[in-house]
């Protein structure tokens, strides 16, 4: 006869990880992918282009530079005006929304949440599984576009990289991956919060655009409020620049600026706001790659909390919905 | 048989929200090898009710069981073994019905090697074979039902919990899918559970129905004892014939009421007297051609609990 209790029953393989393995499967094969990866990759090698080509016209002098080829990523050349390192601050974001927004609202609307929920898993393992699928293929976005540039790099400079700036340019990756990251989770709490996907894809984009269009401005506005400047006090100008780098550095578009310009240029010694008198007859030396991290570790860590912050937000909220629409 | 310990039990389960209670205080028991069926209209309940005994919603108060745990507490070892297909289920439209079901077998650990074999199986038992390798973005409603199904028994559930199985299903499709429920059961040996608010469906293959209204169980049994609990000692048929009023009389006796013009007849007469009512009327030359119990007609029975249930609240 049929036995009438049921076994205790362990998973062998962890359930986000099934679920992760299927989000990055499909992933993979979506258009999306395909447009991220071509529009990044685009830009990335228009940018490197650029400089490219404007750096060849200095080369001479400048050979034997160690620094010389992370230039390519930080130069911002006269036709384009940005940087590799600005446009993927700016540009970037795209790719954590585009593979977040619909994470749990597009489970709902196709009907799969109750289905998918009443498989032998938590219900955590959803939005983890999600995440972790979501933050490896923009890690793995990322690394193309990476190698892309260092290779036309190489090609058009005929500089090959140091070990010391292939360390850097890894270390970079990690901190775009991060930056990703805080609005991969962002756009993973959106999509938990809304009910339809386009609301969500609507609310994640604006507020990127709000920020990398408008943020500086509204960060200006708000120190001339909380410390105003007043004619003739040179003080209260520094004091107000400090308010508005401190605000600025809530967006983490300011946070990845600060962390990559860092980790990817030796020569830059600090992120905040310095003097003339203090650069006068300041010895021009690079800092060591530990030195460089140590500079930006805020920054990496402000990234990664944020990160954290955000996606536990959506993980409670998430926990606590109901299963039915 | 009768003394087998049941796989799905709850005792005075409730379910609130707010004040609204949605299950107020039901109690169920369910058996291996049983097709119970939870009947009743849109909102009364049953969905609530099926997703406590899932533990995907935890009780007010009140206690379910399924396998003899609670579903609450340790909800991997129950949903590992109670399939489940949702009402209006969805499916991913980007994969084809076969890779819906090995993503379903995946996140049940379901051994490899049995995988492909029992997804095959499945596939042609509801029908879907021709179909399993086109994305589910091409298939009907019915075929998502059907493909459901198949996918709620990917895991080889011993219990197998079915929201409206037939709502978006052919009639040609109905009867198919009516014998696999009740194979499931009869012949696999699992315990069935099913909600529908079709009622013929349900009287057709159910051995017991609960009516669910407003959150309560108001009537429980089996489809005959149904019929009588409400028959209050009357019979009553529908017989069909070209007679009139007095030969209906003339055959079944005094104590028979009988309704109806030309060829449709309703009788009613005393449960006791209800053997041999056909052999009766044939004896009295009635050409009948057609006779049909309505106590055993749920349809009948649905109507009057609901009028009952509209006028106490």
């Amino acid at each position: 006869m049929t036995t009438t209790t049921f076994e205790p029953w362990v998973r062998k393989r962890p359930a986000w990880a099934v679920i992760a393995s299927k989000e990055f499967s499909d992933h993979l094969l979506s258009v999306r992918f395909v447009a991220l990866l071509a529009i990044m990759g685009m830009v990335a090698l228009a940018t490197v282009y650029t400089a490219a080509v404007e750096l060849r016209d200095v080369a001479p002098q400048t050979v034997g530079e160690p620094g010389l080829f992370l230039r390519l990523f930080t130069v911002a050349s006269d036709t384009l005006r940005l940087s590799f390192l600005q446009f993927i601050g700016l540009l970037a974001p795209i790719l954590g929304i585009a593979y977040g927004f619909d994470a749990v609202n597009g489970e709902r609307s196709q009907g799969t949440l109750p289905r998918l929920v009443s498989q032998p898993i938590h219900r955590d393992d959803v939005i983890n599984g999600k995440f972790v699928a979501g933050l490896g293929v923009v890690g793995l976005t990322v690394v193309i576009v990476a190698f892309l540039v260092a290779g036309l790099g190489i090609f058009l400079l005929g500089v090959v990289p140091g070990p010391g700036e292939i360390i850097r340019l890894i270390a970079w990756t990690l901190a775009a991956i991060a930056y990703i990251g805080v609005w991969l989770a962002f756009a993973t709490l959106c999509s938990v919060m809304t009910r339809r996907a386009a609301t969500s894809a609507i609310v994640s984009i604006g507020v990127w655009l709000l920020l990398a269009i408008f943020g500086s401005m509204i960060f200006e506005l708000l120190a001339g409020v909380i410390s105003p400047v007043i004619a003739g006090d040179p003080f209260s100008e520094a004091a107000n620049l400090r308010t508005q780098i401190a605000l600025s550095r809530i967006s983490p578009i300011t946070l990845y600026q600060e962390a990559s310009t860092v980790l990817l240029s030796p020569g830059v010694r600090t992120v905040g706001l310095v003097t003339l008198e203090q650069l006068d007859r300041a010895i021009l030396s690079r800092l060591s790659f530990g030195q460089s991290v140590l500079l930006v570790w805020p920054q990496l860590v402000g990234m990664v909390a944020a990160t954290v912050v955000i996606f536990a937000f959506a993980y409670i909220r998430f926990m606590r919905q109901e299963v039915r629409a | 048989m009768a003394s087998r310990t049941p796989l799905i039990e709850a005792r005075k389960l409730t379910k609130k929200y707010g004040d609204l209670a949605a299950v107020n205080g039901i109690n169920l028991s369910i058996a291996a090898g049983e097709v119970f069926g939870l009947l009743g209209p849109n909102g009364a309940g049953k969905t609530t009710t099926i997703l406590m005994l899932l533990g995907l919603t935890e009780p007010t108060s009140g206690s379910a069981r399924v396998g003899g745990l609670d579903p609450t507490r340790e909800p991997l070892a129950v949903k590992r073994r109670v399939g489940y297909m949702p009402d209006a289920v969805g499916f991913y439209e980007d994969m084809t019905g076969r890779e819906n079901l090995r993503y379903t077998a995946r996140l049940n650990e379901v051994e490899d090697e049995l995988v492909e074999d029992r997804i095959q199986t499945l596939l042609e038992e509801v029908g879907l074979a021709d179909a399993a390798d086109s994305p589910v973005g091409t298939y009907s409603r019915g075929m998502r039902q059907r493909l459901g199904v198949a996918d709620a028994l990917v895991k080889d559930p011993q219990v197998v919990i079915l929201d409206e199985p037939t709502a978006a299903i052919d009639p040609q499709g109905v009867a198919d899918m009516l014998e696999l429920i009740r194979n499931l059961a009869h012949r696999d040996g699992r315990a069935v559970l099913l909600s529908s608010h079709l009622l013929h469906q349900v009287q057709e293959i159910c051995d017991r129905i609960a009516i669910f209204v407003k959150g309560k169980v108001v009537a429980e049994g089996t489809p005959d004892e149904l019929g009588a609990k409400l028959a209050k000692g009357q019979a009553r048929f529908e017989v069909v014939a070209d007679t009139t009023e007095e030969a209906l009389r003339g055959a079944l006796g005094d104590q028979v009421t009988v309704r109806g013009e030309g060829s449709r007849w309703q009788v009613t007469l005393p449960s006791a007297q209800t053997r041999s009512v056909l052999r009766k009327l044939v004896d009295a030359d009635i050409p009948v051609r057609g006779l049909t119990d309505l106590n055993a007609d749920l349809d009948e029975i649905y109507r009057r609990y609901f009028e009952r249930e509209e006028v106490s609240a």
